[in-house]
């Protein structure tokens, strides 16, 4: 068997007396769409935190790529193949759209000392973001608005047109569909279906609807640890899992 | 079919005649019998290089810098220190030649200014907002006091600079002289900051103004940006400062005070922040205002505060969102 793409061995990390992420495991195979899920409050996002390079575990490490990138800062992990968005858009909001997906772009040209020349008339920019907005489904008549005036579905689009500009190998989905109304969030739901199996893909969500249609395998994580790991319907069927999260996730 | 066209915005259709006006004034001051005019617009160009060089940091980079004074005032120095020590024929620390030649002074005093701004930038960048704010004005007190103490250049009696810089081919004793080559320094140094905010540096600055976290998410660490932009903020407040004590032949630890910060803010936010224009007509306006309520009052200060919270209150985005949109109030912009 292949190693994996991302292998979390033994996180541990402490907020006062919280245990937030509690001797957590994770392995993300090379392609695969792996769902993270979890009841609020069970550590999933300190667990991205970790993951991205944001926050600083206590112990144990994360391995990307076979290499060993727990104490790498979160812009270096991102050039090494591993990008993100996030659950809360950051967008440069004065910015158009073009720009901010031009500006990620230009992240992936080498450096940005570069202090002559035009950015904004510069096609080598210009060009690759425009294929990369029409392949996250963001409409062309919204192309030149600042990123500020979007509605919240243009705006997740556009925050994955940024992650995808990376040419990502692992790409990690901080609840995409949250804040989205049903019609979008079946669109976004569709642009996922579209990029799976062109890299990995770590997705945490709450719509368990998306996540069952997509995920090749679920992750559950409760308090701060990961409870059960497999294919959709054997989590679906865990008695564990449904005892922890499902049930509750019904009568809630 | 995407390319936008290339129409010059109406901005650009002013600037030449206004450029014209402004190479023309020191003739024009000499027709109407005020010459001291000249001086008046040497020193508004000269603040104008100083806030601009501010706001780049500020306007653009969304750095708040309260201790711009030390780069202007290091600028000054250098001038000055050159001087004494041609003057005393003795070489600074033994082997630093002084010197009055006005291209060498200039170049070594954007040289100073700009190790200063590494050194406090690479120390200040590390904090945020209010953090920010204190530890660059705590960094400018320092290098004040410094200034003060340092009996062998003046202490806080300040140092005389009683030979003009020699440019070759002019004659800087001449006013007019003096006013076009500040002028001048100014032009290419607008020029030089127009380039540089559209260029990839720039959109990477502008990107850290918005959102450190999205500059990190798409791989890019905003630090060494932000160190690269804060020292060309520091090496142009430099060139203002060596200009100023080439203008006023006098340099002093007041070129480095807490007020003088304060100053370069107000032009900064007065003219219209994060615009090329603005810190020009917020340094034109600052030093005109002061110049004629100077001389209608001595407590002109009185008058002068509520004119500015007239600007920050009814102007947003300062005098520049008035110009572009004549009769609508700036806070129409919300």
């Amino acid at each position: 068997m292949t190693a994996p793409l991302l292998l979390v061995e033994g996180l541990h990390k402490r907020f006062g007396g919280l245990r937030a992420t509690d001797d957590l495991s994770l392995a993300v195979r090379m392609g695969e769409l792996h769902a993270l899920i979890g009841p609020n409050g069970a550590g999933k996002s300190t667990a991205i935190g970790q993951i991205t390079g944001e926050i600083r575990p206590d112990a144990g490490r994360i391995l990307f790529a076979g290499r060993d990138i727990t104490r790498l800062p979160p812009a270096r992990r991102v050039r090494r193949g591993l990008s993100r968005t996030f659950q809360i858009v950051q967008l440069l909001d004065e910015a158009t759209t073009l720009e901010n997906v031009a500006l990620a772009v230009q992240a992936q040209q080498g450096h940005s000392f570069r202090f002559w020349r035009d950015a904004r008339r510069d096609e080598r920019l210009r060009q690759p973001a425009r294929l990369l907005l029409l392949q996250a489904g963001v409409e062309p008549a919204l192309w030149e608005r600042p990123a500020g005036d979007l509605s919240a579905g243009a705006r997740k689009q556009l925050e994955l047109a940024l992650a995808l500009a990376a040419a990502p190998r692992l790409l990690l989905l901080d609840e995409p569909m949250a804040g989205l109304g049903p019609s979008e969030s079946r669109a976004m739901t569709e642009t996922l279906r579209g990029l799976k199996g062109r890299m990995a893909i770590l997705l945490v969500e709450h719509d368990m609807e998306a996540v069952f249609a997509l995920a090749d395998r679920v992750s559950v994580l409760v308090d701060g640890r990961c409870l059960a790991s497999g294919p959709p319907e054997e989590i679906r069927a865990d008695p564990a899992v449904r005892a922890a999260y499902l049930t509750e996730d019904e009568e809630g | 079919m995407f390319r936008r066209a290339r129409r010059p915005s109406p901005g650009w259709l002013v600037l030449p005649p206004l450029l014209a006006l402004a190479i023309a004034l020191p003739w024009a001051a000499e027709a109407l019998g005020t010459p001291a005019s000249t001086g008046l617009a040497t020193r508004m160009a000269i603040y104008a290089i100083a806030a601009s060089a501010l706001n780049l940091v500020l306007g653009y980079g969304g750095m708040v810098s309260f201790g711009h004074a030390a780069f202007f005032g290091l600028g000054g120095y250098t001038v000055g220190i050159l001087y004494a020590h041609w003057s005393w024929q003795e070489p600074l620390w033994g082997f630093i030649p002084g010197t009055t030649s006005l291209p060498v002074t200039l170049l070594a005093a954007m040289a100073v200014g700009g190790a200063g701004a590494a050194l406090i930038g690479a120390l200040s960048l590390r904090t945020r907002g209010v953090q920010f704010i204190m530890i660059t004005l705590a960094f400018a007190q320092m290098l004040f006091f410094l200034f003060v103490s340092l009996k062998a250049y003046g202490g806080d009696d300040g140092l005389s600079v009683r030979r003009q810089g020699e440019f070759p081919g002019l004659n800087l004793r001449d006013a007019a002289q003096l006013y076009w080559l500040c002028l001048s320094l100014l032009v290419a140094w607008l020029l030089l900051l127009w380039r540089v905010t559209r260029s990839r540096f720039g959109q990477v600055l502008s990107g850290a103004r918005q959102s450190e976290r999205r500059l990190q998410a798409l791989g890019i660490a905003p630090y060494p940006y932000k160190l690269a932009a804060f020292i060309l903020s520091g090496m142009g407040a430099a060139l203002a400062g060596a200009l100023m004590a080439n203008y006023a032949r006098f340099v002093s630890p007041d070129m480095l005070a807490w007020t003088k910060s304060g100053e370069l803010m107000i032009m900064v936010i007065l003219g219209g922040v994060g615009t090329l224009m603005g810190p020009v007509l917020g340094a034109i306006a600052l030093v005109g205002l002061e110049y004629w309520l100077a001389a209608l009052t001595e407590h002109w200060q009185f008058v002068l505060g509520p004119l500015l919270i007239a600007v920050v209150l009814f102007a947003r985005g300062g005098l520049m969102a008035l110009l572009r949109r004549p009769g609508a109030p700036g806070r129409a912009q919300a």
